[in-house]
């Protein structure tokens, strides 16, 4: 089973290597905002893209294609991110492309989700938040990233 | 060697400052800080930009104390290693983020016996040669190498039965 796994650097990237074990066996494809991270997923394909935030609407949409691009041509069965907007645009992608869709929200979102978790919300398959008083019907709660 | 690191997001000016003027009342304890935009001369700590995430490690590894912002990666790096760290979160109303999540993220944090915070540079300075003052215990991490195996779990047993 091929994953994409989408995660900008610091924080959001972190978080998304505690999860490896979910993926053991996996081949695994990773997409991040700096190209120093390839480093830290050896032996894996790995593609580097802009960063942007959500505040940038032109590079949004550029990276958006960029994305689009890689999900379209790795045709994963699930693309999953950990954050921020570029991970947000690589589910969008995923979602047109009729692949299922993982969003799990940064632990640092402790009083409510995070604008792209709003976002991604309306159309993933599935959706975690890292806080049980977050949890709600389509909103799992089942741990978090650092225990 | 004390290493303070903000991220590569946006500057955080008034950690520098405090550590800068911290600094000169350590002994001629190594301050390192990692923090860009920083819009002043410091006098008595060594500021870098950028970091290689393997260069960080070295670094984390060899810091006896690490201060801060309630950024993830720094957080969780301090955590595995078991190193003593203080967070102080970013304010927004002092325009070091868009929003004030740094501090409900800490707050929460804290109350789950994470980490300990310092919500000014006062509670900071404080805090700070407390812990300088503690015995060194030996280091021993405070998480595991991975996230709570239920997450895993969930997340694995939902791509496996879809």
């Amino acid at each position: 089973m091929k994953v994409l796994a989408v995660a900008s650097k610091g924080g959001h990237w972190v978080e998304l290597l505690r999860l490896l074990p979910a993926f053991s066996g996996m081949e695994m494809v990773y997409v991040s905002t700096d190209p120093n991270l390839a480093s830290t997923v050896e032996g894996n394909k790995f593609y580097s893209i802009p960063d942007a935030n959500r505040w940038n609407k032109f590079k949004l949409i550029r990276i958006f294609m960029i994305v689009f691009k890689i999900v379209y041509k790795e045709r994963p069965k699930f693309v999953i991110s950990t954050g921020a907007a570029p991970g947000l645009m690589a589910l969008m992608a995923g979602k047109i492309l009729g692949i299922k869709t993982i969003w799990i929200d940064s632990i640092a979102s402790a009083e409510k989700l995070s604008l792209s978790g709003k976002i991604a919300l309306r159309f993933v398959d599935r959706l975690y938040t890292q806080w049980p008083d977050l949890s709600g019907p389509k909103i799992i709660y089942a741990g978090n990233i650092l225990l | 060697m004390i290493f303070v690191t903000t991220g590569t997001q946006a500057p955080f000016n008034r950690l520098v400052k405090v550590m800068d003027a911290l600094a000169a009342e350590l002994n001629g304890e190594e301050v390192i800080v990692q923090a860009s935009g920083v819009n002043f001369e410091t006098k008595n700590v060594k500021v870098v930009g950028f970091i290689h995430p393997v260069e960080y490690n070295r670094i984390i590894n060899e810091a006896r104390l690490i201060i801060s912002h309630a950024g993830m990666g720094s957080i969780v790096s301090a955590l595995t290693k078991g190193k003593k760290i203080i967070v102080i979160p970013r304010k927004a109303e002092l325009g070091e983020h868009r929003d004030n999540h740094q501090i409900d993220s800490a707050k929460k944090m804290e109350a789950l016996g994470y980490v300990p915070v310092a919500y000014d540079e006062e509670q900071l300075k404080s805090k700070i040669i407390t812990m300088l003052m503690q015995e060194e215990k030996t280091e021993s991490a405070l998480i595991g190498e991975f996230a709570s195996s239920s997450l895993v779990n969930s997340i694995r047993g939902f791509m496996l039965s879809s």
